[in-house]
């Protein structure tokens, strides 16, 4: 795989994550200037952060009056799956300079890490130069765009009406990503463990109980996985 | 409504953006090129599909739109989209067809 092409085949990958960046960066810009914050902290938020669920989070708590420390420690908490995405990546990606991990850690929203990890694990061969080409290609049509569109929900107001059901898009665009993963029996089991726990914990505020459900689920995958190594 | 001044929204804002990247930072930027053991690497190899499941499962069966009530449309769209998605491993084919099925489902119980 050339770079050019590797550059590419990220893009193409990235492609369909715009159907959802659009009209969620839109409803960011338009619920942040309603809540009262200036063109210039809605777009610092967005380009800081870029993580809507946590950017919403920030915003409820701090409409709500809730103290400062609050309203960090809950948004971070929000982010908290990050942490996993960043230690799945580090095989793949941890030998390139820092400077580049730096720049590939701050645009590792959900779903340039899904794209980007179903390449690698599909394609063991690729070159550390080549997957992070690959990174850079499928945050090419996804982040720019999340500013783009939280600027025109800002200063137009106007958002994607109701019964376009859009809502939904983003829910529909994960099963999308997690469904062809799901090739195999240790990895059904994780994610059977995964959708109850976090049904069962859904309670737990700030989506705390999604850490507990994925560190659950990827032991069931794993020890799944070792009892039909052992059973072959 | 935002009722806060405006030097602790920059530094709310400032702090969550420092936070956010530390998190996102965290083990690309401290293990480096570090091998890891191989049961570490075996759960690794799951989180996408330990983390992404239990993400949406919630906002699939209590949707927003409907104030959290369960809502036969979008429980169908959610296991199409799912089929389609395992049948065919195409991304795009699978959003499309989800909220395709989505739609028709709206308008029919509508």
């Amino acid at each position: 795989m050339t770079s050019k092409s590797a550059f590419w085949q990220g893009f193409q990958a990235g492609l369909p994550f715009v159907l959802i960046v659009c009209p969620f960066g839109l409803l960011f810009g338009v619920v942040a200037t309603e809540a009262g914050l200036e063109l210039r902290e809605t777009m610092a938020m967005t380009a800081l952060v870029i993580a809507g669920a946590s950017q919403f989070t920030a915003l409820q708590l701090m409409a709500e009056q809730a103290p400062t420390f609050v309203v960090i420690g809950a948004a971070l908490a929000v982010n908290m799956r990050m942490a996993m995405y960043s230690a799945s990546m580090a095989p793949h990606i941890g030998g390139a300079p820092v400077w580049q991990r730096a720049i590939a850690a701050y645009f590792l929203v959900d779903q340039t890490y899904a794209a980007s990890i179903q390449k690698y694990q599909d394609h063991p061969d690729m070159t550390l130069r080549i997957k992070m080409i690959y990174f850079f290609g499928v945050v090419t049509p996804i982040c720019p765009l999340w500013y783009v569109f939280t600027y025109i929900g800002a200063v137009s107001g106007s958002t994607i009406p109701e019964s376009f059901a859009l809502d939904f898009a983003v829910p529909i665009t994960f099963i999308a990503l997690v469904a062809p993963a799901l090739r195999s029996l240790p990895h059904i089991a994780a994610a059977f463990v995964s959708v109850v726990v976090a049904l069962a914990l859904s309670w737990i505020p700030f989506s705390l109980g999604l850490i507990v459900a994925a560190a659950l689920a990827m032991v069931t995958g794993a020890e799944v996985e070792k009892w039909k190594e052992r059973r072959s | 409504m935002i009722d806060l001044a405006t030097p602790t929204i920059w530094f709310i804002i400032l702090l969550l953006g420092i936070g956010t990247f530390l998190i996102r930072f965290s083990f690309i930027g401290v293990l480096g090129n570090r091998r890891l053991p191989d049961y570490v690497m075996r759960l690794l190899r799951f989180v996408p599909v330990a983390v992404m499941p239990g993400l949406v499962a919630p906002l699939i069966v209590w949707p927003q739109a409907t104030g959290g009530e369960p809502d036969l449309p979008r429980l169908t769209a959610a296991v199409a989209a799912l089929l389609i998605g395992a049948a065919t491993r195409s991304l795009l084919g699978a959003i499309v067809g989800g909220m395709s099925v989505l739609y028709l489902m709206l308008y029919l119980t509508s």
